[in-house]
């Protein structure tokens, strides 16, 4: 039995790395067809590995990676889809930098107290979508990218109008209170390394614990596989639509807190960009699992990081995006084409396994 | 088929409403919606509510959005979710852009279909042959459209004349415009005929009247051929939906397709098809935003309309007339805030008239909760009227959205979507 | 047979099938002659439907010729048969429920002027002849979601008329019929026949297929047994074709039935699905001791389902009450009434019994996670969950290689089996059992009824909802008929009979109290 899963987890990852082999020789192609070489663009990419200030960039990437995929990989284990982390992660980080303002709280609990902070925001802005679908049957898919929007106007409105600041520079910040002991002790002593990576990967941990090996994970999981079986156990199933979406919103809220809390220390226009976005990418390539979104996180964040350099080699850094899409496109045409046959081969070996044991047992 | 959001169902309490046939009672409506406007026009002063220029503009505004609702009801109407209306709309906006200064306009919407359809299609290989589920598929090619329109952009446009690593040249060549002779003083040769419309729409304090005209006026002066062309798709739609034998097996695929394959349907044939024709139109709409609402190709330039085009779909009970409907109504504030910041707040006016109206039908129909809900927000629009004087642009562009959600949350009863639609389905497993 | 014979309708030589993992027909030998009613019998999981599929071109055979009026053809898809007259009315109906009667009937074979434009009106033209000739009427224009079950057949019937089949194959055309539709059904088939049809109807339901067919085919794990007519066998002697020695028999008991009660409903009210609608139940009373089995009989539709979900709590009661154990749970949730001792086999075990993709150590699971044998405090112990799933799985003779395997890769009847291990492995003291037995074949029929058996005489209140007859007359103590949300009758198996029951289920006959 424990062949048994090794190999389903061998086929799991082949099909993950497989499609990042694919997007390598696809963006090879369109590269050379634009003019670029693609041996050139691969060793300046790849090459960056070699360096410490790129590896640690990464990691710093990675951080809001790693807790925007868990958040949407929550929400797809209850069959949820949860598009809004890029919203629910806006209005947690303009709350938060107003809020956290606010107070005035020794160092460890004042980080805390944002953290909370940026939970709750998230996780209400996502309740919306949940009352949506709760109470309304309103598709989450749609109610979220809406919210999404709504987000984007509603951050963008009340931070000019009620929050900016105005300083002498050109930048406009909010002014903030955060002390500078609110910012992450970094790992690395040239202060590169922030510390919210590692909440990063206790979320990690905290989702595979809690969706794996708990009862309200057992519930979750039965319910997002077949909600009539859950229901009939007596799992209300809107009751865990609105648990998992709260959830997930409040893991959404996380997802800006390092570039707030451990970078720019203050809200701005385009703080933490695309950030919420890009763990849908994650989530997926990483098969909604926490193994795989580390891998996954890492891997993104890596790219990313290693883009710049390949400016400096005249080749637009905009191919890691390209390369990151396809990655993602990839990876779930090829597991769609595995699953249906991984389905049958499952159900061969057992029939031909009753058959061994058949003839065993005739035999003795 | 379709079916008003307004309209009471079976039981109704008034006789002569439920009476009316489906085409009195859009008649009705619509001169009812006329009159209110016209209405909160003369109290507040604020012409441009319905001048012809408003409407003409809200046409413009609304075509990008109407072929957006078209390619997500082509779609969904076979039973695939196209959530990557966005991406093709993107992808369909840079071919237009990038063609249309070097061979001119028409060619270069005739390439942004093609490029569409072809997205389309690998949308329909992902979700039809593979299996991927069909909003996963469609977040891909988003992400995906963009990051390649972004990328090309820098490879095509940069050191071009009047180009940047983000906006592309200017099209050359137009489209052809043309206004209605007599009506709206078009041309007949070269002798431009009296503007008869206009004139009425000028007597603004009569009630109505000039609102009509105003309304007809903008319907049929400033009119560019693509859009003719993107409207006559509703009526083609929906000839083809109901009438043709083509259009049956594409219902039947979105609504039972074990039951269209067990009576020999190519059910993934037409998938395909349709998705390719999908495709087609978000890259239309995409072009149209390129080469007709503006002359240059400019990274963002579809900024969610995309997603507001599905919203579209969803309001419009997935019918062509609907999604017409929905289209101009989504695109009635934006066009509004182009023609005069001051004539927004008359919106809320407008907003609040209806919701009163809503709140009584509600609570005629004893859904109390709702219709208190329709009442204080009522009054909350009249108090924004009263207090704001101006709109900030940023709460507009949240309108469509808002207001979808408000639809999609009231009018769950009467929406009736495909029965299939998003479900995965693979051929000889029926059942 | 006499020279002026028709050709046989449908030869089949040596047709065999193979899907993954499974040999669905080998070696299949039938002849149909033409104008004649002639049944494939066979229990479930036999291959019967397999095989009809074969015959309507959804897949090819592997191995084997088929002769279709004397032509041998091969059909690579509905379109084909169609073509050669053979038309099929599915067990379960292919109908789009949005679409119109008109709609669903033409779909695939429109008749279509230039350009592809519907011709409606001729095809109204038609659908009216044949409706007449037929013996039915519809609104052409209303959607199918409006016609009940008898209505939806009849449009298949339909549907496979219209495109001119001269050949029916009806699967199961009976599941889903009372006694009484069954009958109007074959007065339609018969009327068919004698305009020159053949019919060719797939049942396992013995009575019936002795009762109008012309010839018998019996189908035995994958291939065909025999050949036989109605005047050569009897019911036993077709049982006993079908399955190679007797058929299972659900009767027989050893103890007495308590007297303690341990389920009791009293004057149950619940509301109907729309608002504004009729009760969907009305004044249920009715009463389950320890060691006794209560069937309930009804077409589906007619309140069972409610009644199950009222039982555990998944809807409201709007009057009356429900004791468990003599306690009142009538406002109690789900899993403390679950946790008095309260089983429940579904009605459908694919949407409501089962994580088809999850591993049976997971699925033996459901429903029981606050068992503290397998649990530490919010935690689950893995390792516990499968001793106990091996547990379950040996005892009910699951036949599986491991408790790993995901829960789809069992065959029907042995999902069935974990299923009832599932529910009686926490020693319940009342089991709602809906259908055990439903779509099971033969072996895992028989192995259930002992188990429901064995429980009952432990002490198990069991409430038993089936469709099929002759399961709850021989397993039940009392017979309890729901119709339209109320029950109508209170019968004794012993005296029951499967007419009489039909006349209860339909609503033609109510006690009056």
């Amino acid at each position: 039995m424990k062949k048994d899963r090794l190999q389903r987890m061998l086929v799991t990852s082949a099909s993950s790395v497989l499609a990042v082999v694919v997007a390598l020789v696809i963006c090879a192609v369109l590269l050379k067809v634009t003019g670029k070489d693609p041996i050139k663009a691969y060793s300046t990419l790849f090459g960056a590995a070699s360096e410490g200030k790129v590896l640690q960039d990464a990691l710093n990437r990675a951080t809001p990676l790693f807790i925007s995929a868990a958040a949407v990989a929550i929400g797809f284990k209850m069959n949820l889809f949860n598009i809004g982390v890029e919203g629910q992660m806006r209005v947690a980080l303009l709350s938060t930098a107003v809020v956290g303002g606010l107070v005035e709280l020794p160092a460890p609990l004042h980080v805390l107290f944002c953290l909370v902070v940026a939970m709750v925001s998230g996780a209400a802005w996502a309740g919306i979508a949940g009352y949506l679908k709760v109470r309304r049957g309103v598709n989450e898919v749609i109610s979220t990218i809406m919210l999404n929007f709504v987000a984007l106007a509603l951050v963008a409105w009340s931070f000019d109008v009620f929050f900016r600041e105005e300083t002498d520079s050109a930048s406009l910040l909010v002014k903030t209170k955060e002390l500078p002991t609110s910012a992450w002790f970094p790992d690395f002593v040239d202060r590169r390394l922030n510390g919210m990576l590692v909440v990063a990967l206790l979320v990690l941990v905290f989702f595979y614990v809690l969706v794996w090996k708990t009862k309200f994970g057992f519930r979750l999981r039965a319910s997002g596989g077949n909600p009539g079986a859950a229901r009939v156990t007596g799992v209300n199933p809107m009751r865990m639509v609105a648990i998992s979406m709260l959830l997930s919103g409040a893991l959404a809220g996380l997802v800006g807190m390092r570039a707030l809390l451990g970078d720019v220390h203050a809200y701005q226009n385009g703080l933490a960009e695309q950030q919420g976005f890009n763990g849908i990418a994650v989530a997926l390539l990483g098969r909604n699992h926490p193994v795989g979104i580390l891998f996954s996180g890492l891997l993104f964040g890596f790219l990313s990081a290693a883009s710049g350099k390949l400016q400096l080699e005249e080749i637009p850094k905009e191919i890691v995006t390209i390369m990151q899409g396809i990655i993602v496109f990839a990876v779930v045409i090829i597991n769609g084409a595995v699953k249906r046959w991984d389905e049958r081969r499952i159900q061969r070996r057992a029939a031909a396994e009753l058959e061994r044991r058949a003839v065993e047992v005739a035999a003795a | 088929m379709s079916t008003e959001t307004l309209t009471p169902d079976s039981t109704s309490t008034t006789s002569w409403w439920g009476g009316l046939s489906r085409r009195r009672r859009t008649m009705v409506l619509s001169l009812a919606a006329l009159l209110v406007l016209s209405i909160v026009r003369i109290i507040t002063g604020a012409d441009d509510i319905t001048s012809s220029g408003t409407v003409s503009s809200t046409l413009r505004v609304a075509t990008p959005i109407l072929l957006a609702g078209l390619a997500g009801l082509w779609a969904e109407r076979v039973g695939i979710v196209n959530i990557g209306i966005e991406g093709m709309m993107i992808v369909g906006s840079w071919l237009g852009g990038w063609a249309a200064y070097q061979w001119g306009s028409w060619p270069a919407i005739a390439i942004a279909m093609c490029g569409g359809a072809l997205v389309g299609l690998i949308h329909a290989v992902a979700t039809v042959r593979f299996n991927v589920d069909h909003v996963v598929s469609g977040i891909a090619i988003n992400v995906l459209a963009a990051g390649s329109t972004e990328y090309l952009s820098i490879i095509a446009f940069k050191g071009k004349k009047g180009a940047g690593e983000s906006q592309s040249p200017t099209g050359k060549g137009g489209y052809g415009e043309f206004d209605m002779p007599f009506l709206t003083g078009g041309r007949i040769g070269s002798w431009r005929s009296p503007d008869i419309l206009g004139w009425i729409e000028r007597q603004h304090s009569i009630p109505l009247i000039p609102d009509i005209a105003g309304f007809l006026r903008g319907l049929t002066s400033d009119v560019y051929l693509p859009t003719v062309l993107a409207l006559a798709f509703i009526p083609f739609t929906m000839w083809l939906l109901w009438r043709t034998r083509f259009g049956l097996r594409m219902r039947a695929s979105g609504e039972s397709p074990a039951a269209g394959e067990s009576l020999g349907v190519h059910i993934n044939r037409l998938r395909y098809q349709a998705m390719a024709v999908s495709g087609a139109l978000a890259a239309f709409g995409g072009a149209y935003l390129s080469c007709v609402f503006t002359s240059t190709y400019r990274q963002g330039q579809t900024g969610g309309q995309g997603y507001i085009g599905l919203a579209t779909t969803i309001f419009g009970n997935w019918t062509p007339l609907g999604v017409f409907r929905g289209a101009l109504l989504f695109g009635f504030p934006t066009a509004l805030k182009y023609r005069d910041d001051q004539n927004v707040p008359a919106l809320f006016l407008v907003g609040a008239v209806i919701l009163l109206l809503v709140a009584v039908t509600l609570v005629r129909r004893r859904q109390f909760s709702t219709g208190s809900a329709a009442l204080v927000t009522a009054a909350v629009a009249v108090w924004i009227y009263a207090a704001v004087a101006e709109v900030p642009e940023t709460l507009v562009t949240a309108t469509p959205y808002v207001v979808t959600l408000l639809v999609l949350a009231g009018a769950r009863q009467q929406l009736r979507p495909p029965a299939h639609a998003g479900q995965p389905y693979r051929p000889g497993e029926n059942h | 047979m006499s020279e002026n014979t028709a050709v046989d309708a449908v030869v089949l030589e040596g047709i065999g099938k193979t899907f993954p993992g499974v040999r669905a027909n080998y070696d299949i030998d039938l002849r149909v002659r033409s104008g004649t009613i002639h049944a494939i019998v066979g229990e479930n999981g036999a291959g019967k439907s397999t095989l009809m599929k074969t015959l309507y071109g959804m897949h090819q055979p592997d191995e084997g010729t088929i002769t279709v009026e004397g032509r041998q053809l091969v059909m690579s898809s509905p379109t084909e048969a169609i073509a050669a007259g053979i038309g099929m009315v599915h067990q379960h109906f292919m109908l789009a429920d949005n679409l119109t009667v008109l709609e669903n009937v033409i779909l695939g074979a429109e008749p279509v002027g230039r350009r592809g434009v519907l011709k409606l009106g001729e095809a109204r033209e038609r659908l009216h002849t044949l409706m007449a000739s037929l013996g039915v009427h519809f609104d052409l224009d209303a959607p199918v979601s409006s016609l009940g079950i008898g209505q939806r057949q009849r449009v298949e019937i339909l549907k496979v008329l219209y495109r001119g089949a001269r050949i029916l194959i009806l699967d199961e055309p009976t599941a889903v019929l009372v006694p009484q539709e069954v009958d109007e059904l074959f007065v339609n088939l018969q009327r068919l026949v004698a305009e020159g049809a053949t019919v060719i109807f797939i049942s396992h339901k013995l009575d019936e297929v002795l009762a109008v067919s012309d010839e018998i085919t019996i189908i035995r794990q994958g291939t065909t047994v025999a050949t036989v007519t109605p005047a050569e066998v009897d019911r036993r002697a077709l049982g006993q074709l079908m399955v190679g020695s007797e058929l299972p028999d659900p009767s027989g008991r050893e103890s007495a039935i308590g007297d303690e009660v341990v389920l009791e409903i009293t004057g149950l009210d619940v509301a109907g699905h729309a608002p504004g609608s009729k009760l969907a139940l009305e004044a249920i009373s009715f009463a389950v001791r320890a060691g006794e089995i209560v069937g309930i009989a009804g077409v589906e539709g007619n309140g069972q389902l409610e009644i199950c979900e009222a039982i555990l709590g998944l809807v409201a009661a709007q009057r009356g009450s429900i004791h468990l154990e003599g306690r009142d749970v009538t406002n109690a949730e789900t899993r403390d009434r679950l946790a008095l001792g309260l089983s429940y086999i579904p009605f459908d075990r694919h949407r409501e019994g089962l994580l088809l993709e999850a591993p049976l150590w997971e699925n033996t699971f459901l429903g029981r996670e606050e068992d503290p044998s397998m649990t530490s405090g919010p935690f689950t112990v893995r390792r516990r969950m499968e001793a106990d799933s091996r547990t379950v799985i040996e005892r009910f003779g699951v036949r599986t290689p491991s408790e790993q395997v995901p829960a789809f890769a069992l065959s029907g009847g042995n999902q069935q089996k974990l299923i009832v291990g599932r529910e009686m492995a926490s020693n319940p003291k009342v089991l709602l059992a809906a259908h055990p037995t439903r779509g099971v074949d033969i072996g895992a029929q028989a192995a259930i009824w002992e188990e429901l058996r064995r429980a009952r005489d432990n002490g198990l209140g069991v409430l038993l909802i089936s469709a099929d007859l002759e399961e709850l007359i021989g397993l039940s103590d009392t017979i309890l008929v729901a119709f339209d949300g109320r029950i109508t009758a209170h019968l004794d198996p012993e005296t029951a009979t499967p007419e009489l029951l039909g006349s209860f289920m339909t609503g033609e006959m109510q006690e009056t109290h």
